[in-house]
């Protein structure tokens, strides 16, 4: 147990043990979160928004510790300001994903951050990246990430399908983190999504007690029967004791 | 609570979850190595784990509840577990911790009262001996170095006289008329004195589920390994009873307008 | 007596020349003498019910009881050697509650009464032990419904709709066999119970006895308990009326 185990968050950190997403469609992708943030098993806030802005058409879906990928996102934000004011016209999505992966790669060992940036540009419209922990870059057509995430796999798969519109994509979406939500104590709370397309960002927001439901066992796994029997009174009283 | 003793009197890690998945359980390590290491490395640890148990006493007896699930580190592996259960017709007990050493107790408890019941000698074992009963198996589990790993809380009713009593997995026990095991010992519980304490004779029935269920609720809002079904016991003088499951109302509405975290308001 | 002082009944592990093991045979002398014990199995339920002779004025009432409890379920009845049958039903205990702990589910009657068989059987076996000086009445409702059997001294063990053991069976099992036990409540088979018992004590009257009388059905959640005060006297002052209606 002498080596640096890397992956555990430093004393006192916060961590969002998250459920995130990102889905490219026709006209823009959607990109959503859950809101939960926590230390150990402690919910320190229900009503997180892990989706961030970076630019106009560019947004992030933070997991790892909260602290780096706040910071990641405030330096990228940043740099992309200088740079649409330099080059006199916004990022592409590539641009900004390319910066967050510059960072995350060049400081791995000190860093716990899991981003999914996404976003729209004129470029090639629509875009999905995914930089997972060590810092890799990689282009999908939907991308899920944060703990949460590693218990809808086969779902997404198995649904996923080229070529849906708008509303599919926001069902899905939808869908798929309620069911990583359900599952991954370390996720939960409400759904925060944003649509983006060349027109603009919208927000979507599903409570918490309104979420998507599935298949969520019995009401409750009874005892087998026979087992439950309960002795009745006897009515039999021990012998009287003299005194 | 913090159950290794080389821990104690330590900053404590809050950020280690020992209930992650991912890498399992691992005993939490503030320092270096130390010279109980190895030894408690042969110590089990829990898996299949359940959360938090309130109960409080009221007018008619005692109220217990306890959530469905059970909890595979961080995975809601079991939805539908039930972690309230009747010893005899005058005792709850509920349990937080590993759910397959819950399971043992069960099975010693429903043996105990065959015998007992078979002697047929006018005698019932009320929730003080069973209380007592379990903390003597607790703490001579622990003292093998093979802990049953609970935190039990026992509530009952019998010839007219509440009991509500806490026994853990190190066999430490202590009674109060507001108890609570897990996270429910930190949220729960000053909740629950402040809504119980010196007025357990006139509390009615409905008044004390209401006390419960804002408990459960706040626990549901800020515990990671809860959700929101649950079921409550009663004990009263017409004997035990568990109720179905239920399911809290939370409110969400509002986060809409919740926007990053500092400057952000897109 | 064809056996005395021949020397082929001094041990339980001596056959005699025409297979017989006299000892076996002492140990069923030994149930006759005793008072009698009957079982009733009804529509849905177990009636046990005990002639139990009280040998001494100085005595409790309810001392030296002769129905046991074996499990929730199960219930145990002797006639005999009265400390041989509390032997037998710590065995019995034990056999449910071993086989509670292998398979987490309550013991069937049938089970309980083959290894019981088993163990009285060990003891027809050996010089050095002698045979259990009872018959035992075993009742049960398990999952299959309501279930009686009798142990006897040798080990085997028969299943039956009514039962009688002791010194007054003959008399008990014919006015069993006039009963339609399929068609009685638990209720009412303790009732017939109360009043067999009392007509059978009629050939030992100047003997004190108690009833002692337990039930397992419906009216008892499937749990074996002592038939309740109120049902007791109803019984008995049943059972006193039809003896003066008898003779």
């Amino acid at each position: 147990m002498d080596h640096v185990d890397w992956q555990r968050l430093k004393t006192g950190e916060v961590n969002l043990g998250t459920s995130i997403m990102a889905v490219q469609f026709n006209d823009g992708v959607v990109i959503g979160a859950d809101s939960r943030t926590t230390t150990g098993s402690y919910i320190a806030n229900r009503v997180t928004d892990k989706l961030t802005h970076i630019h106009d058409r560019v947004y992030c879906c933070r997991s790892g510790s909260a602290a780096d990928t706040q910071a990641v996102a405030d330096v990228v934000h940043y740099t992309l300001q200088m740079y649409s004011q330099t080059a006199g016209q916004p990022p592409s999505v590539h641009t900004a994903a390319s910066v967050f992966q510059k960072l995350c790669y060049e400081n791995k060992d000190a860093l716990s951050a899991g981003i999914i940036v996404a976003g729209w540009d004129k470029e090639v419209g629509p875009s999905v990246y995914n930089i997972p922990l060590g810092g890799g870059l990689f282009r999908q057509p939907w991308a899920i990430g944060g703990s949460g995430s590693t218990y809808v796999y086969g779902y997404c798969d198995a649904t996923y399908k080229e070529g849906w519109g708008r509303d599919e994509t926001v069902n899905f979406v939808k869908n798929t983190l309620a069911l990583a939500m359900s599952r991954d104590g370390s996720s939960g709370g409400v759904i925060r999504m944003c649509v983006i397309t060349e027109d603009g960002v919208e927000r979507l927001f599903v409570p918490g007690n309104e979420l998507p439901k599935f298949w969520e066992g019995h009401e409750v796994l009874r005892a087998p029967v026979g087992m439950k029997k309960v002795a009745g009174e006897t009515g039999i009283v021990p012998m009287a004791v003299e005194a | 609570m913090d159950h290794f003793p080389t821990n104690w009197g330590r900053p404590r890690n809050d950020a280690y979850d020992a209930y992650g998945t991912y890498p399992i359980a691992q005993r939490p390590l503030n320092s270096p190595n130390d010279a109980f290491t190895v030894g408690i490395q042969h110590t089990q640890q829990p898996i299949v784990t359940g959360t938090s148990v309130l109960a409080i006493k009221y007018k008619d007896g005692i109220m217990m509840a306890a959530d469905n699930l059970a909890s595979y580190g961080s995975l809601a592996r079991f939805k539908d577990v039930q972690r309230l259960h009747p010893v005899g017709n005058h005792t709850v007990i509920g349990a937080g911790g590993d759910m397959s050493d819950f399971q043992h107790i069960q099975t010693v408890l429903d043996e105990l009262m065959i015998e007992e019941f078979s002697a047929q000698d006018g005698h019932n074992l009320g929730p003080a001996e069973i209380h007592e009963y379990l903390a003597q198996v607790m703490y001579a589990r622990r003292s093998k170095m093979n802990p049953l790993w609970n935190a039990l809380l026992v509530g009952g009713l019998k010839d007219g006289k509440r009991f509500l009593a806490f026994v853990d997995l190190l066999g430490t026990t202590y009674s109060a008329s507001t108890l609570a095991t897990g996270y429910g010992s930190h949220i729960a519980q000053p909740l629950l004195r402040t809504a119980v304490e010196g007025k357990e004779d006139t509390l009615t029935e409905e008044d004390a589920l209401k006390i419960i269920e804002q408990s459960m609720k706040v626990l549901y809002y800020r515990d990671a390994r809860s959700i929101n079904k649950y079921q409550v016991a009663t004990i009263t003088a017409s004997g035990t009873s568990i109720s179905e499951s239920r399911h809290l109302e939370t409110a969400w509405s509002f986060a809409e307008g919740i926007r990053g975290y500092g400057a952000q308001t897109q | 007596m064809t056996s005395i002082g021949t020397g082929y009944d001094l041990s339980a592990s001596t056959y005699s020349p025409d297979g017989r093991i006299f000892q076996v045979e002492y140990a069923n002398k030994a149930v006759e003498n005793s008072g009698t014990a009957i079982g009733l199995r009804a529509k849905d339920g177990i009636v046990l019910a005990v002639e139990k002779l009280v040998h001494s004025k100085l005595l409790v009432p309810g001392a030296n009881r002769r129905i046991q409890t074996v499990d929730r379920h199960i219930g145990l009845a002797t006639a005999g050697l009265l400390a041989d049958g509390r032997h037998l039903s710590n065995r019995a205990r034990d056999e449910a509650s071993s086989y509670r702990e292998n398979y987490h589910s309550p013991p069937p009657l049938k089970t309980i009464a083959d290894r019981l068989g088993l163990y009285v059987q060990a003891y027809t076996l050996y010089s050095s032990v002698r045979p259990f000086g009872i018959s035992t009445i075993l009742g049960a409702v398990d999952k299959d419904g309501p279930s009686l059997y009798v142990v006897e001294p040798s080990g085997v063990f028969f299943g039956y709709n009514g039962a009688a053991v002791g010194k007054g069976r003959q008399l008990a099992k014919t006015e069993l066999e006039k009963l339609k036990l399929s068609e009685l409540s638990t209720r009412e088979a303790a009732i017939e119970a109360a009043r067999i018992i009392y007509l059978v004590h009629e050939d030992v009257k100047e003997k004190e006895f108690e009833l002692e009388m337990s039930w397992i059905g419906e009216e008892t959640n499937g749990v074996h308990l002592p038939v309740p005060k109120e049902l007791m006297e109803e019984a008995e002052a049943k059972a006193k009326a039809a003896l003066e209606n008898f003779d």
